[in-house]
């Protein structure tokens, strides 16, 4: 086999499959960093899923699982294998922006704890992914440093806000990326780029280190090709960290069993009556419809339920999230980190901040700072915010009864394929549509999972279903995700995304 | 503008009507959450309630200066510089 082939079989195969093939000595985590490394210099000109990449340190970390594994330390089920993480996560030393301007140039002083564990479980860092300025966004056009493109069709949006980690995976430059769901930021972009995301309980994955957008509703959460992969990595970066105080202290639910299991007789799954017909894609429904069949084919009872207050979601979204926006962002202010503007002697400090930020925040994001503020702003409290709250509420109830019924609810993730980019970058409300059935859960602070379920007849791209579990009950994700993709991998010959065009 | 005031953001004229139109949208969509009489709901703040974290009362090392010295947009004497703090002409 020549050089150029053995890369590109080593960038087609699963992070689990390299893990086993690295323990085993066949190949070495060099080899295949130095793949990942090679495929990322080939295809990111057009792709730009990444802001930042340094060979020499990936190399040189290889180089040292390498060794550990040659003194017999297996350090975990996915040693070895390299990885893309979302540039909101802080690492020493390696420049972080959160695809913004404001933080150009800042190094953090430390590493977000997700990071830590993925160093001590011998996972390789390739670099940082691009994505929408402090994560606002459905596109990836609100990034700072250009947009990223969809392998599927570069013309097209990779979702948002974490496309760069979506496209990352799916342009086999990584075969495992991290990203962070706000609003939907890993399930919409996994839907259209064909790859799978999970957004875990709220508190399942620490977010020490992560650059907060909404704190109440961020959560960090595995991306891969397929629901093995998704869990194996899952199992490495969840559990309690004494470091975020939100972060749940029981166990991490069994998900790699789960995943394995792939067993949905008997389970009741509930199809959410407000998340299909209008303002869905016909293409959109009729893959969900598809793949509920092959669900019912596998022994699961599917029902209709009802979630009423689910209209309300997206209003009370776009209040609880600027108004935690506008308070989170507040820090970024010129003075201990990024860049600073108009600091020529004679400005204030409050002059210097106000021209920072004007200069260093995108659109979208003044956008919903000031939505923020004025939300929070006194004589509006009550009836935005604390209107929104109470929505809030209602959504959580709204999930309670229907788990009273079922095991686990099912929607379509996206109500389109990827769409042209530029097509909405003007139209903040049509934008916001995007992430309709992915904002419940956030609200809510359950899970759910977005994994392919075939290609929109009507334009060849990709299509997410999206699988929602109980608070805590993560596993029942891998359980009936992995159910429904052995069935299409059986129906399809192999993963959606080996369909993907090569670039 | 009083809005850009509140938020920090020194905001060019344009800015300021580009925005007030899309703000004025935004908000109108959003409209629609007061029409649920939810006058007698809890509101929530936090989706997975938790009371009183505390971790063991044990030091922990703290960073080093030069950590923040390499990300910081001015720097003196192990400090951040920062420009005049009182809003009054020099």
């Amino acid at each position: 086999m020549s050089d150029a082939s053995l890369n590109s079989d080593l960038v087609r195969q699963s992070a689990a499959t390299l893990a086993t093939a690295i323990a085993r000595g066949e190949v070495s985590s060099e080899q295949v960093t130095q793949a990942h490394l090679d495929r990322i210099a080939e295809v990111d000109g057009q792709v730009n899923a990444f802001l930042f990449v340094d060979p020499e340190a990936s190399l040189a970390r290889a180089r040292e699982v390498d060794a550990q594994i040659s003194s017999g330390i297996i350090a975990s089920p996915l040693a070895g294998v390299p990885i893309a993480l979302k540039d909101l996560l802080a690492t020493r030393g390696v420049p972080t922006t959160c695809g913004s301007k404001i933080l150009e140039g800042w190094i953090p002083p430390y590493n977000a704890t997700i990071v830590e564990r993925l160093e001590s479980a011998g996972v390789v860092s390739l670099g940082k992914t691009n994505m929408d300025e402090f994560a606002m966004g459905s596109s990836t056009e609100n990034s700072g440093y250009g947009p990223t493109h969809n392998p599927w069709d570069l013309e097209r949006i990779p979702g948002g806000s974490g496309g760069g980690s979506a496209a990352a995976i799916a342009s086999f430059e990584a075969p495992l990326a991290i990203g962070t769901d706000t609003g939907g930021s890993i399930r919409q972009p996994a839907a259209v780029t064909g790859t799978v995301g999970v957004k875990p309980t709220y508190g399942g994955v620490s977010r020490y280190g992560i650059v907060a957008l909404a704190s109440s509703l961020d959560q960090a959460g595995p991306c891969a090709r397929s629901v093995m992969d998704t869990a194996l990595l899952h199992s490495i970066i969840a559990g309690h960290d004494p470091r975020d105080s939100t972060s749940i202290n029981a166990p991490v639910p069994d998900v790699i069993a789960a995943a394995k299991s792939g067993d949905v007789r008997g389970m009741r799954i509930g199809v959410i009556k407000q998340l299909q017909g209008e303002g869905f894609q016909s293409g959109v429904i009729s893959q969900f419809n598809a793949a509920l069949e092959i669900l019912a084919g596998l022994g699961a009872e599917i029902v209709e339920v009802s979630c009423e207050h689910f209209q309300y979601a997206l209003g009370a979204y776009y209040l609880i999230l600027p108004s935690e926006a506008s308070s989170n962002l507040a820090r970024f202010d010129g003075m201990r980190f990024g860049i600073r503007v108009g600091d020529d002697g004679q400005h204030s400090v409050e002059q210097v901040m106000s021209a920072t930020r004007e200069a260093g925040f995108g659109a979208e994001v003044k956008r919903r700072i000031m939505l923020g503020t004025y939300a929070l702003s006194s004589g509006y409290y009550d009836a935005y915010y604390g209107q929104a709250q109470k929505i809030r509420t209602l959504i959580t109830r709204d999930f309670e009864a229907a788990f009273a019924q079922v095991d686990v609810l099912v929607s379509p993730t996206a109500p389109t394929t990827a769409f042209k980019l530029g097509a909405k970058v003007n139209d903040p409300l049509a934008m916001y549509l995007n992430d309709i059935a992915t904002i419940p859960v956030n609200l809510a602070g359950n899970c759910a999972m977005s994994l392919p379920a075939g290609l929109a007849p009507e334009d060849g791209l990709p299509v997410g279903f999206q699988i929602i579990a109980p608070a805590m009950a993560d596993d029942r994700l891998y359980k009936v995700g992995s159910a429904l993709e052995a069935a299409l991998v059986d129906k399809w010959g192999g993963l959606l995304i080996d369909e993907v065009p090569s670039l | 503008m009083h809005l850009g005031r509140l938020a920090r953001l020194e905001l060019t004229e344009s800015e300021v009507d580009h925005y007030t139109e899309q703000l004025g949208q935004i908000l109108g969509a959003i409209e629609a959450i007061s029409d649920v009489a939810a006058d007698d709901i809890p509101p929530t703040s936090h989706p997975i309630p938790v009371v009183n974290v505390y971790r063991e009362d044990v030091a922990l090392p703290g960073l080093d200066r030069e950590d923040f010295a390499v990300g910081a947009p001015a720097w003196e004497d192990d400090r951040f510089l920062v420009p005049r703090i009182l809003d009054e002409p020099a």
